[in-house]
């Protein structure tokens, strides 16, 4: 039997007056990817921040395993270099890998002084995939993890999650643009209109 | 990860980020000066006047450049992102907290009390009184960094935040301005003034005890939007 990383169950949640979504249930068992579709205002972000615990007025049962979350501000600062950003993760976190390995893996070699603010917005998303790389948490809640990232590294999101899926990790990501990752699962949030 | 490799890790990026952001630094400093001197100007460059009302004039200048600094407390942060990442995952959340408002008492009450001197200079504050002043800013402004601190958390996630926190804060700094110019007043007059020093500390023990669960519980609320 594998491992269920996270179980949502009957959850509701309603902002502004608006149902976003009403008793939803799904399970993320280890292995599994996710995939949050729907129109803008669907939700889909809310329910990501409802699994973190960031945000809380729901109604269900949310059970999840330590998640890593990566939203729409990348929680990158402009005024630090990634070495010090990593090093600052790596604080708050149990890092099990080097700093500088991984952001070899995320292709910015050459980039570990510069600061943030002078790179580009696609590759201060690469500092915060780092940051998935950088520490071992079962389960990736990734909300639009493609955004201002070019091919290359719409292909390192992709490779990242397979091999993160492949150790037994389960992820769900919020996303307008299908992942194209075999086996992954879509659920459609909001009435498509 | 060990609760003091969140401390010293917090603490770390807060000087980087600081050294990165000078005006920063400088702004609460520049602002307290000026004033310092628009009080000297417009004072008609009489000393027994301005002497006289010096203590006061210097403990509320320090409020309000105290809170000037604490508008950008959590704002970049929070614009970031990283805000989110340090409520996620510190784990207790309050010491990387108490790592920020440290930081920032030292750019703002810390730096007032080393340049305390010059502020009674313009101000023609008697020298004997000098010491006393300086031990009240050194005692009290922690408290301010630590009171701020909570409103600043409560209206990081407002746009325009800035009035709402001094309306926040002020009230509660009554007490420190209270004891604090009271304490330099009472020294200029010769009368033994210990008991509202003593208070001093007991206001900045308290707040250190507390504030930091409140700083981050106002930011869990200001998170949830």
């Amino acid at each position: 039997m594998t491992q269920t990383l996270l179980k949502i169950a009957d959850v509701t949640c309603a902002r502004e007056g608006r149902t976003l979504f009403s008793r939803l249930n799904f399970e993320v068992a280890a292995g599994d990817c996710v995939e949050l579709t729907g129109p803008n205002g669907s939700g889909k972000s809310t329910l990501l921040r409802c699994v973190t615990g960031l945000f809380a007025d729901y109604e269900g049962a949310i059970e999840a395993a330590p998640s890593l979350y990566l939203g729409h501000k990348p929680g990158v600062s402009a005024l630090l270099t990634p070495r010090e950003q990593l090093r600052w993760y790596a604080s708050l976190t149990a890092a099990v890998r080097d700093p500088l390995a991984v952001l070899e893996q995320v292709g910015l070699v050459g980039y570990e002084d510069v600061r943030c603010q002078h790179m580009s917005a696609g590759q201060q998303r690469r500092v915060a995939l780092a940051r998935l790389i950088l520490c071992d948490k079962p389960l990736w809640l990734l909300d639009e993890p493609f955004t201002a990232l070019d091919d290359s590294g719409q292909d390192l999101v992709r490779s990242l999650l397979t091999s993160h899926l492949a150790s037994g990790g389960g992820a769900v990501c919020a996303t307008h643009h299908t992942l194209g990752l075999a086996g992954t699962r879509s659920l459609l949030l909001g009435r498509a209109i | 990860m060990s609760a003091g490799g969140i401390f010293t890790g917090a603490l770390r990026r807060e000087f980087k980020l600081l050294l990165q952001s000078t005006e920063e630094l400088a702004n609460p400093l520049i602002f307290l000066f000026l004033a310092l001197t628009l009080f000297a100007l417009g004072g008609g460059g009489s000393p027994d006047t301005l002497s006289a009302f010096a203590p006061a004039i210097i403990w509320v200048l320090v409020l309000l450049a105290n809170l000037l600094a604490l508008e950008g407390l959590f704002r970049r942060d929070y614009d970031e992102g990283s805000l989110e990442l340090l409520v996620l995952l510190a784990e207790p959340l309050f010491l990387p907290l108490l790592a920020k408002i440290f930081v920032h008492w030292l750019y703002s009450g810390l730096a007032m009390t080393l340049l305390a001197p010059l502020a009674a200079l313009i101000l023609f504050l008697p020298a004997q009184v000098l010491p006393t002043l300086m031990l009240t800013l050194l005692v009290g402004t922690p408290a301010l960094s630590l009171i701020g601190a909570i409103g600043a958390a409560l209206t990081v996630s407002l746009r325009r935040g800035g009035v709402l926190l001094a309306l926040l804060v002020l009230p509660l700094y009554v007490p420190v301005l209270i004891f604090g110019a009271g304490a330099v007043t009472e020294q200029m007059a010769g009368i033994e003034n210990m008991a509202q020093i003593y208070w001093l500390l007991v206001i900045t023990m308290v707040a250190l005890t507390v504030a930091p669960f409140l700083v981050a519980a106002a930011l869990r609320i200001s998170l949830e939007q």
